[in-house]
């Protein structure tokens, strides 16, 4: 009703708090712009624009590599606040290509702050934009959808309208970009439990593909006593093999899960050994693609710490953190056999309340589930923290009838 | 799982009269609750003592019993009505603490009724400080840490471990006595020295002190299936040591990081699971150290409260409504949320705005009382705004306020005032936040002002932001679009930018209008856009796009009335809610502007859109502006929100807005002094001899001429603000010196003040041809006590039907004269049976809902529906909404009678010295709300209006009396009726000598001037402290009693037994008393009386 009949200010707002800072105007690809001041790094900064509507977490939200080719638009007004500080990043650096937002904090105010965004994000080569209409970008791309985008600022601002727009569209698009490979790391690395607050030794180890994997993951296996072995996005099955895993995990990570065929191909011959198995985002889609389904994008996806989730085996909801601008295309009632027929049969575990979209497969008839959201959380509210506990349990569960399975094997040989 | 099917019918506990601390937020909550239940399809009881709601509307329950909150009360109503079900968590403490009384006192066993919503094992383990603790810590939280002392070498041991400075709290002392603040070895001695003296049972509790604490606040939601949300972050900008009511607040969060954010959602979720809240609303409040994170959980409140009411409307998360649906067997997810339907209830809101909330305080009125912000609440109202970012919507709220000076002043700070600003600033006042801004304009630092108050630097930042971009404008020279657009991003009103340019407000509207400079509304939809929004619910921005969707019929705008304040509260709030649903009802679209988050008016049900902003001039220009680019505006109701609005009608006049209803000139003429008196000569009717001055000279001359005493008075008042009665020459001098500023344009009216006179105040509708005259009060106390603070009763039980009928004629001249269409209150004073008109107001008045609710019928609809032409013949006949015949003044004589009761918040106010503030009534007006009582009879309607008021009176014991030498002989059949009746009298001096006289058995007691004597017998004072009095009965004169009264009109207050002040109120008193020992106390509800109305008008016809 209200969206319908908009009448659209004819003036630009502009940008008060940083009126030192140079102009900057963001260009969508439908040609709509928007100009304010920038903000960060002055340049040029290319990439699909989306939304983000936590209040907090603005750190992690951009050291998620899951960000990685985005322009991220942060709907809450006050950006900054707080600072950044060597805790809370997800990751090694800033992965977002650009950064929108209302009002750029002047000063930070908190006890861990180190430093403000603003430098970080300059020191990091950050372009931004601030004194924008948040929220009319936000409707704009919640009415059309994600789009391409374009944050030019300084000297590349000056530039007619017309060439920014058509850089904008010869940039790439998501669909079919192929990024886990970009943003994972190039050697192998191991996370304790001892280092997380464990004590004692380890109960289990487990193999976790890096696709874009937030500092959080591993860590919150290593405090439940599990030993993580993170792997690049290209480790081969013999990679897995080789630190002995008692389960397998793949990450959150970047890109159109259509492209990750090395991935999908190798959960496969996971999945073949029977290895217990666990998904965060990305790896719920490519659960999604090795059970045989397909993944399809949706209009303007899901980003926020506010997303209502029900568990349908409780029938309980949780408060998730999401970030996914693609979903699995699975049926959503009762079990179904999977079109790779050798998985056996699968169920959507998890949907949104929202609107429906599947945020969750657990697989039958073989060790394995996975989520599109984020247990890990960071940022994020913790209530599906319960799903690292359910991954130590079928690996528990796996092990023990293993063991019995050994023990009858030998039982037989006598 | 759906709702449960088992409950068929559910009583709902309201919250009673405002006071502080418990306001009209409650109403809010009980209004969605009570719909919620009726769209369930169950059969609704509601109990709520206060007229002035509009959840005791009788369309809004099956039953409404507008009867005091007491257990004894709601017991006879369980008896009668025998509901299933009993949903106390709507209604405040109030509600709370009767359902835990009829919980333990057995009543609901006896009944088979279930409390739902709540549980008690959860209320205490939520409400019990030692029991708390416990919670917490099994939460793997933490509690300020304490000890509990009996020696002072224990409390220097637990010195050692909680550091200075400590919280001292003597146990079990009356009101906090002898609790403080230790910041040294020699404090602690001292205080612990006399608490361990005052607590009777010699023990103290010493507790580390959070003062300077960032202080949170998180509303949450629980259902049956365990699910949690958390609707909303609340951060208080002043810190711990502020009660969160008297603190500007904001939401969200604005100073934490998400890990942190997080922590305290946990905490959150694992202390609502621990404690056991069982469905519904529940907040938690939590103190985190600025240096190191530590984080303490404060406390809980297992129910929907004032901060809820908060955040539903900073939110659009409508909590009361949802949480009688938790209460009724749904669980969140099956819930909708209304603004994006799509969505479920089950999740968290998210902001795209900022909110900050600010108090309103009423300290003016009670000069005596010490200004300090404490951990007691204060403020009587307050005023929300939203914004696009802080500063925006910090400007928007503090013009909301309305009072002068709050908004914040740019003009030069000169260096030398600048270290005592900050030094003031130390102390938490209602001042502290304009100087925390001038220190800093000064130029102050933010580190200086963060250590003299520990504000956060974030927020003392962004109050230098506002100061420099102040200096901007001030630079400008020329109003620019660049700076116009930077100061409106800012939230500068045309006003403060007029002042920093030296340019009217007009001449700024005018200019910044040209260029183009115009706010834009957003909406507020709970998910910061990411789902599209049906509820037209906005607030204003100086942003890019706007969101108001185009509408179908010309709007029809109704002005709200602000912030709660004394003098214009709830009851005004009503005829706003009244005309909207009236006028949605016939086919308009109604939009609705007000700033007050605490009202029915600003629930996004109400209208068909809703705005929530200031209502300066300048807002609701915007904003019919808005409504006038989208689809048109068929006019403004400036009538129905008191002062606030009506101080807008010419101007609004003068923009080419059409006015509906009264026009402006009949308002101005009604406030003209000169004017008025020519409709009153018109119509034969006299007011009392009176004057206007601009000088004492002028004042000196009026009053030599009429006579002392004189009412004096500023012009443009209510609540008879800086209203005072001045008997002498030199009381005259000194209230012109001190009191008002006096010019041409505000002059000071100066009335004879009429002794002994009956005051009667009519509220009635005019249309033009025909009048319906709503009701008449007979004030009980006599004509000098404020009309709001004076109780009174409909019909009059000592007026005569020629008075009625004078009184009637009158109403009619004067509404003719004036020009009224709609609404008109006028009060008379009859004094030797000559009817005096002390003043008219064309406007919707205070006692519109009592009228409305004692008589039937409702006023406010009716008047709303004259405001679009529609004629009082048309709704006698058409509309229903009037009696086919007959009116207020021709109530048949077995219509029940109701007593409206003020309530005063004088236990509230301490001075410096930490004493009581004086009770005593008079011209200005100062009780926060009001109770109703209803019967058959007067007698028992009093002492329901009494008891509802929290003064229920005694029908044993002692009475204390003791009267001006005027009043002795008027007192003397009610003190021998009294005795009669076996109460004890105790008197003093002159007052027990004259009821010995007249045979009255009277104990002797000392006075307070007289101290205790050598024996140690104490004064009264000292009894009434010890509360061996039931009832003190004390009138006032000059001199040495009047001392002596304050002395023991305090104690009465502090300890909370009734204290009469005035010779009519006792007799009525009187009454109530005998009635209550004679009658068994019966309950009815409201559509009973209406049933017993209707069948003895028709007896009457027949």
């Amino acid at each position: 009703m209200t969206d319908n009949n908009a009448a659209t200010h004819p003036n630009d707002v502009d940008a008060s708090t940083a009126a030192s800072a140079a102009p900057a105007v963001l260009v969508l690809e439908d040609g709509r712009t928007f100009r304010g001041r920038s903000y960060g790094a002055t340049g040029t900064a290319l990439g699909e624009a989306v939304f983000a509507t936590g209040m907090t977490g603005y750190q992690e939200t951009i050291t998620d590599p899951s960000y990685a080719r985005q322009l991220v638009v942060q709907t809450a007004p006050h950006i900054g606040n707080t600072g950044v500080n060597s805790e809370d990043a997800e990751s090694r650096k800033i992965w977002v290509a650009g950064y929108v937002v209302r009002d750029a904090a002047r000063r930070p105010s908190n006890w861990r702050s180190e430093r403000s965004l603003d430098a970080e994000l300059v020191e990091q080569g950050i372009v931004g934009i601030q004194g924008v209409d948040t929220r009319a970008i936000t409707r704009h791309l919640r009415e059309n959808k994600t789009m391409r985008a374009g944050i030019f600022s300084g000297e590349a601002a000056k530039a007619a309208d017309s060439e920014l727009l058509a850089a904008v569209k010869a940039s790439a698009p998501m669909e079919g970009a192929r990024l886990a490979e970009e943003v994972s790391i190039d050697e192998a690395y191991v996370v304790e439990p001892k280092d997380h607050g464990w004590e004692g030794d380890a109960r289990f180890s487990i193999a976790a593909i890096d696709l874009g994997i937030k500092a959080m993951t591993p860590v919150r296996f290593a405090e439940r006593g599990v030993r993580v072995h993170v792997l690049p996005a290209t480790a081969t099955l013999e990679d897995v093999k080789a630190v002995n895993p008692d389960g397998f995990f793949m990450s959150n990570g970047p890109g159109d899960p259509a492209t990750a065929d090395a991935q999908v191909k190798l959960l496969r011959s996971v999945l073949d050994e029977k290895l217990p198995y666990f998904g965060i985002c990305f790896g719920n889609q490519i659960l999604g693609r090795a059970l045989g389904f397909g993944t399809y994008k949706l209009k303007y996806g899901h980003r926020g710490i506010n997303q209502p989730v029900m568990d349908r085996r409780t029938g309980k909801v949780e408060i998730t953190s999401q970030n996914h601008g693609f979903a699995v295309d699975a049926p959503m009632d009762g079990a179904s056999t999977a079109p790779e027929e050798r998985y056996g049969r699968v169920e959507v575990s998890h949907v949104s309340l929202n609107d429906n979209v599947v945020e969750g497969l657990s697989c039958l008839d073989i060790p394995a589930f996975s989520v599109q959201y984020h247990p890990e959380a960071a940022a994020g509210p913790h209530d599906a923290a319960y799903l690292f506990d359910r991954f130590i349990e079928l690996m528990d569960g796996t092990k023990n009838s293993a063991q019995t399975t050994s023990a009858q094997t030998s039982e037989d040989t006598k | 799982m759906p709702k449960r099917t088992d409950l068929k019918s559910v009583l709902v506990i309201g919250s009673g009269p405002i006071v502080i601390g418990q306001a009209a937020e409650f109403d809010y909550s009980g209004t969605q609750a009570l719909r919620v239940l009726k769209e369930e399809g169950l059969r609704v009881i509601l109990v709520n003592s206060n007229p002035a709601t509009i959840m005791t509307d009788p369309e809004f329950a099956d039953a409404t019993y507008v009867e005091p909150i007491t257990p004894e009360v709601v017991e006879k109503i369980i008896a009668k009505e025998r509901p299933d079900a009993v949903l106390p968590t709507l209604g405040g403490q109030t509600a709370l603490n009767t359902a835990i009384a009829l919980d333990k006192n057995g009543v609901l066993a006896k009944y088979n009724v279930e409390l739902i919503g709540a549980n008690i094992a959860a209320i205490e383990l939520g409400e019990d400080r030692e029991k708390f603790k416990g919670v917490v810590e099994r939460c793997g939280a933490e509690s300020a840490r304490s000890h509990i002392i009996h020696t002072m070498d224990e409390a220097f041991a637990a010195a050692e471990d909680l550091g200075y400075p400590m919280v001292v709290r003597p146990s079990f002392t009356m009101g906090g006595l002898g609790s403080g603040l230790a910041y040294n070895e020699d404090d602690l001695r001292r205080i612990v020295g006399q608490g361990l003296q005052y607590s009777p049972t010699t023990e103290v509790l010493l507790e580390e002190s959070i003062l300077g604490w960032k202080e949170y606040e998180l509303e949450m939601m629980r259902d049956k299936n365990d699910n949690v949300v958390v609707v909303c972050s609340i951060e208080n900008f002043d810190p711990v040591g502020v009660h969160t009511g008297d603190s500007i607040t904001v939401a969200p969060a604005l100073t934490l990081t998400d890990r942190e954010y997080q922590k305290l959602r946990d905490v959150a979720i694992a202390v609502i699971r621990e404690v056991g809240v069982d469905t519904g609303g529940c907040n938690i409040q939590f103190a985190i150290h600025p240096d190191t994170g530590r984080v303490v959980v404060i406390e809980m409140n297992p129910r929907v409260s004032r901060s809820s009411a908060l955040a539903s409307k900073a939110t659009g998360f409508a909590i009361a409504k949802i949480a009688t649906k938790l209460s009724l067997g749904y669980t969140l997810d099956e819930i909708p949320n209304d603004i994006t339907q799509k969505t479920p209830a089950s999740f968290e809101p998210t902001l795209d705005y900022v909110v900050v909330k600010v108090p309103r305080f009423a300290f003016e009125k009670f000069p005596a009382a010490d200004n300090t912000l404490t951990t007691t609440m204060k403020s009587v109202g307050e005023a929300m705004a939203m914004g696009r970012n802080f500063t925006e919507a910090l400007q928007k709220a503090l013009r909301s306020l309305e009072q002068k000076g709050s908004q914040l002043d740019f003009s030069h700070v000169p260096e030398y005032e600048v270290a005592e600003l900050v030094e003031k600033a130390k102390r938490p006042t209602t001042e502290r936040l304009y100087q925390v801004q001038r220190a800093l304009l000064g130029g102050a630092t933010v580190e200086e002002l963060y250590a003299a108050t520990k504000i956060d630097p974030w927020f003392l930042d962004q109050l230098q932001l506002l100061n420099e971009t102040a200096t901007d404008i001030r630079k400008a020279g020329a109003l620019t679009e660049d700076m116009l657009r930077n100061a409106k991003r800012h939230g500068f009103s045309d006003e403060q930018i007029g002042a920093l340019t030296h340019n009217s407000e007009a001449v700024v509207r005018g200019v910044r209008q040209a260029l183009g400079v115009r706010p834009v509304y957003k909406t507020v939809d709970t998910c910061a856009a990411e789902f599209a929004a049906y509820t037209p619910y906005h607030y204003s921005a100086y942003d890019e796009e706007d969101e108001v969707g185009l509408h179908a019929k010309p709007s029809v705008i109704i002005l709200g009335s602000g912030p709660n304040r004394i003098g214009q509260g709830i009851e005004f709030d009503y005829s706003c809610v009244h005309a909207s649903m009236a006028l949605r009802k016939a086919g308009y679209e109604t939009v609705m502007v007000n700033c007050n988050p605490e009202t029915v008016s600003t629930d996004y049900d109400v209208s068909t859109r809703l705005y929530f902003e200031p209502l300066t001039l300048e807002d609701v220009l915007e904003v019919i502006a808005a409504e006038e680019r989208t689809g048109g505006v068929m006019g403004v109701f400036v009538q129905l929100g008191g002062q606030t609005p009506l101080k807008l009608a010419q101007q609004l006049a003068d923009a080419g807005v059409p006015i509906l209803g009264t026009s402006p000139e009949a308002i101005d003429l009604a406030e003209h002094r000169g004017e008025f008196s020519r409709v009153l000569d018109s119509a034969g009717l006299i007011a009392p001899k009176n004057g206007t001055a601009v000088s004492f000279e002028d004042a000196k001359k009026i009053a030599d001429e009429i006579g002392y005493p004189v009412l004096v008075r500023p012009s443009y008042v209510l609540g008879g603000r800086g209203m005072e009665i001045v008997y002498d020459e030199a009381n005259l001098s000194r209230y012109i010196a001190n009191a008002t500023e006096i010019t041409p344009d505000h002059p000071v009216l100066i009335d004879r003040f009429l002794e002994d006179a009956v005051e009667i105040d009519v509220d009635a509708l005019f249309d033009g041809t025909d009048m319906y005259l709503g009701g008449i009060m007979e004030h009980i106390e006599e004509a000098g006590v404020h009309s709001g603070d004076s109780a009174c009763v409909l019909p009059p039980i000592t007026l005569g039907k020629n008075v009625i009928d004078r009184v009637r004629t009158a109403t009619r001249a004067i509404a003719e004269g004036v020009g009224v269409r709609g609404l008109i209150n006028i009060q008379f004073a009859l004094a030797s049976d000559v009817l005096y008109v002390l003043e008219a107001n064309p406007r919707a008045s205070r006692t519109v809902p009592f009228v409305s609710k004692a008589t039937g019928v409702q006023m406010a609809k009716a008047a709303a529906l004259i405001g679009t032409g529609v004629t009082i013949n048309q709704l006698r006949s058409a509309y229903k909404m009037l009696p086919e015949t007959g009116d207020g003044s021709t109530l048949p004589f077995d219509a029940p009678i109701a007593v409206k009761e003020a309530v005063l918040p004088f236990s509230r106010f301490r001075t410096p010295e930490g004493k009581v503030v004086d009770s005593l009534l008079g011209p200005e007006m100062r009780s926060t709300g009001e109770v109703m009582g209803i019967d058959k009879h007067f007698d028992t309607a009093f002492a329901k209006s009494q008891a509802g008021g929290g003064n229920a009176l005694p029908t044993e014991g002692k009475v204390f009396v003791s009267v001006a030498n005027r009043d002795k002989r008027s007192v003397i059949m009610g003190v021998k009726r009294l005795s009669d009746l076996g109460f004890e009298i105790v008197s003093t001096g002159g007052t027990a000598d004259v009821l010995r006289r007249n045979g009255i058995q009277a104990t002797p007691v000392r006075k307070v001037a007289e101290g205790s004597s050598a024996e140690g017998e104490g004064t009264i004072a000292d009894l009434i402290v010890a509360g061996e009095i039931d009832m003190v009965f004390n009138t006032p004169s000059g001199g040495e009693a009047r001392s002596d009264g304050y002395e023991l009109r305090a104690a009465a207050t502090s300890i909370g037994i009734p204290c009469i002040t005035t010779v009519a109120e006792f007799n009525a008193a009187v009454q109530a008393i005998e009635a209550q020992r004679t009658y068994e106390w019966s309950v009815t509800s409201l559509q009973e009386h209406a049933a017993n109305l209707t069948a003895a008008k028709e007896s009457v016809n027949a």
